[in-house]
């Protein structure tokens, strides 16, 4: 076993076994410590275990390399996943922590005096965790076979199992504790590599300063201005004005992942742990803090390996590199599929340019940026092994999130609400465990049988989130007399509207072949791209909403009480509903 | 309940008055504005590319904390802290 491997099994099994470690010390005993970690987690640990619950294999594995590509067109997911969380201190998270339950379907409930509501809430919930969870599944999948050469199935089957036995045994609390030490894996993990990497190229350590800097080769040009250069040259678009799809595009797609973020009820649940209104309200700035760190060296890193990937292939203008002379990580990244090449004007060296007719780089997978980013830089092998853990890290924190949020959503809403409602505590804590195992199944299930790439199936959770929680929320806060009819009409609606409009794009249940009017560019409503959609749902959901409110009549004033009650920090909470 | 409600209206004010601010380094000099801004220089970043990837993140970072100081501050106004 070479030294690499070595160092990769001591980061992935070492960080497994801390897991596990902590996971024995946070059982949970009750359904509060279960479902919200007993409610006494500080502001600064809610705010590292938030930055995990949400930093997913998306936001570590994938996220810079779409920037890598996309340019400035990346800008979205910088601006859409971190100005959600603006949303989410004002609009939400105060209040609902105010109000003082277990799961966002029960809030739900509580302000819309609705069984229906709930229900609604619970699909909506699962839909958006499901296609969540995939990302993650397929993201432990790649980091496994690629880092520990193990087949990418078995991969999956290890990363269940250590989700399972910390999330079954310890619930909300065990999430919680592990997901603090997974932050500080993750931060370290994408910050080691990246300031190696920018004090390479510019001699800045600082990442965020380095993409600013001029280029450390002593030819006073600035590091982007090269990237430009280099990538226009090719004939691909340049890379700080290259905008996706256009501004209209660009906007409704960062709107619809700000609100999405926000109506993400598995980062919503972490604001119920904290024990008080204030507490959320600090959480809230403390998790923007921390994912700041991972979101603004992002840019950083994708325009690095971008630089570091085009002088791989071309290190002097002209002079191309013999594809017989390629590097290790190139061979290592071809045996896995995500890097392909074919040779096409029999000179043996490799051309990579935007022109498909001579282009020989067939596939450069967006995923393998971040993850050979250091192979790439000929950083040290225990950077790399870092890597590997991190990227676990990251999917294994926010895939126990997910999961909880719909185990929660079928044993305490489905079951204890609705269905068995005199389920003893001890028995719902049986059952939550019981639905976790079953979740995990699923869980894995779709991701051996996965569609799209990791990220993409991610944008539409988002999207799912946006057009029916938020809204619904939302107007539950600040909209004294929305009424329980009024917001159900408007939740189907806007979700109807979304999956109507991103399965005719992108097949039904992202089955190919299914899409019955095909993924047409020129067919998107204003150019709209479906994963940019959920802001238009939410504007449908908005308008349905108030216009049946209009000609129902208002919330009885017993709600209207009680909205009047969570918008106040001080006194009890009223419960509307004794169930 | 006169006093929550003035409480209430005071809080909508700052909610929105940090709304504006987090449109305007987002969609505003980061998409809308993005062209005209990229005309001007941060070292080697153009400044609308700068708010698009580094600025809008770093303002919704201290939009929150200044909330969040300023609602506490409402709270002790309106003697309305949590027992």
């Amino acid at each position: 076993m070479d030294e690499l491997k070595i160092y990769t099994y001591i980061a992935v099994f070492g960080s497994f076994a801390i897991y596990f470690g902590i996971a024995w010390w946070a059982r949970a005993g009750s359904t509060s410590d279960f479902y919200v970690a007993g409610g006494g987690v500080t502001p600064m640990q809610n705010g590292m275990a938030i930055g995990a619950d949400w930093m997913s294999a998306a936001s570590f594995i994938s996220m810079a390399g779409m920037i890598s590509f996309l340019g400035y067109g990346g800008s979205v997911f910088l601006m859409g996943w971190t100005g959600g969380y603006v949303l989410l201190a004002m609009l939400l998270a105060p209040y609902m922590r105010k109000h003082g339950k277990f799961t966002v379907p029960e809030f739900i409930y509580d302000r819309y005096y609705s069984k229906t509501a709930r229900i609604v809430a619970v699909v909506c919930l699962i839909i958006a965790s499901l296609t969540y969870i995939i990302g993650q599944m397929k993201g432990v999948g790649v980091a496994f076979s690629r880092f520990l050469e193990v087949d990418y199935d078995l991969g999956l089957y290890i990363g269940m199992f250590v989700v399972w036995v910390y999330a079954v045994l310890g619930g909300m609390k065990g999430i919680t504790y592990t997901q603090i030490a997974q932050y500080c894996v993750l931060i370290f993990a994408y910050t080691i590599p990246a300031v190696f990497i920018s004090l390479q190229l510019t001699g800045n350590p600082i990442p965020q300063l380095g993409l600013g800097s001029t280029l450390a080769d002593g030819s006073g040009v600035y590091l982007l201005d090269k990237l430009d250069m280099v990538v226009t040259d090719l004939g691909f678009k340049e890379y700080t004005t290259d905008n996706m799809g256009g501004t209209v595009n660009m906007f409704a797609y960062t709107l619809s992942l700000m609100i999405g973020t926000a109506g993400l009820p598995h980062v919503i649940m972490r604001f119920f742990t904290v024990p008080s209104v204030k507490a959320a309200r600090q959480s809230a700035g403390y998790a923007l803090v921390f994912i700041a760190l991972l979101y603004t060296v992002a840019p950083a890193v994708g325009a690095m390996a971008r630089l570091n990937l085009m002088n791989t292939i071309e290190p002097v203008a002209g002079q191309n590199l013999e594809y017989a002379e390629r590097p290790q990580w190139f061979k290592d990244w071809e045996n896995t599929g995500l890097l392909q090449y074919e040779e096409k004007n029999g000179d043996g060296k490799i051309q990579y340019t935007a022109d498909k007719e001579t282009n020989e780089m067939i596939k450069v997978d967006r995923d393998i940026m971040v993850l050979a980013n250091p192979a790439i830089a000929n950083l040290p092998n225990w950077v790399i092994a870092l890597v590997a853990a991190g990227g676990l890290a990251a999917a294994l924190s926010t895939a126990a999130g997910l999961l909880l949020a719909i185990s929660s959503s079928i044993s305490h809403d489905l079951m204890k609400g609705i269905l068995t409602p005199d389920l003893t505590e001890k028995n719902e804590l049986m059952a939550g465990r019981i639905v976790m195992t079953i979740s995990v199944l699923v869980a894995g299930w779709l991701g051996l049988n996965p569609p799209g790439f990791a990220a993409g199936t991610v944008a539409l959770a988002f999207g799912l989130a946006a057009s029916s929680i938020f809204p619904a929320l939302m107007m539950g806060i600040f909209a004294k007399k929305m009424s329980g009819k009024a917001a159900v009409a408007g939740m189907i609606s806007g979700i109807g509207v979304t999956m109507l409009y991103v399965f005719q794009h992108k097949g039904i249940m992202f089955i190919p072949g299914t899409s019955f009017l095909g993924d047409m560019g020129p067919n998107w409503f204003f150019g709209i791209s479906p994963n940019a959609f959920g802001s238009v749902g939410a504007v449908v959901n908005f308008a349905v909403a108030f216009t049946v409110l209009k000609f129902t009549g208002p919330a009885p004033a017993h709600i209207q009480q009680l909205v009047e009650n969570f918008r106040t920090p001080h006194g009890g909470v009223s419960a509307a509903h004794d169930h | 309940m006169e006093g929550n409600a003035t409480y209430w209206t005071e809080n909508l004010r700052l909610i929105f008055i940090c709304l504006a601010v987090w449109f305007v380094v987002s969609f505003g000099f980061g998409l809308l504005l993005v062209e005209p801004l990229n005309e001007i220089r941060l070292g080697g970043y153009k400044l609308g590319f700068w708010f698009a990837q580094q600025g809008s993140i770093y303002t919704f970072v201290g939009l929150v904390f200044w909330y969040t100081k300023k609602m506490n501050d409402l709270d002790k106004k309106y003697n309305v802290e949590e027992s």
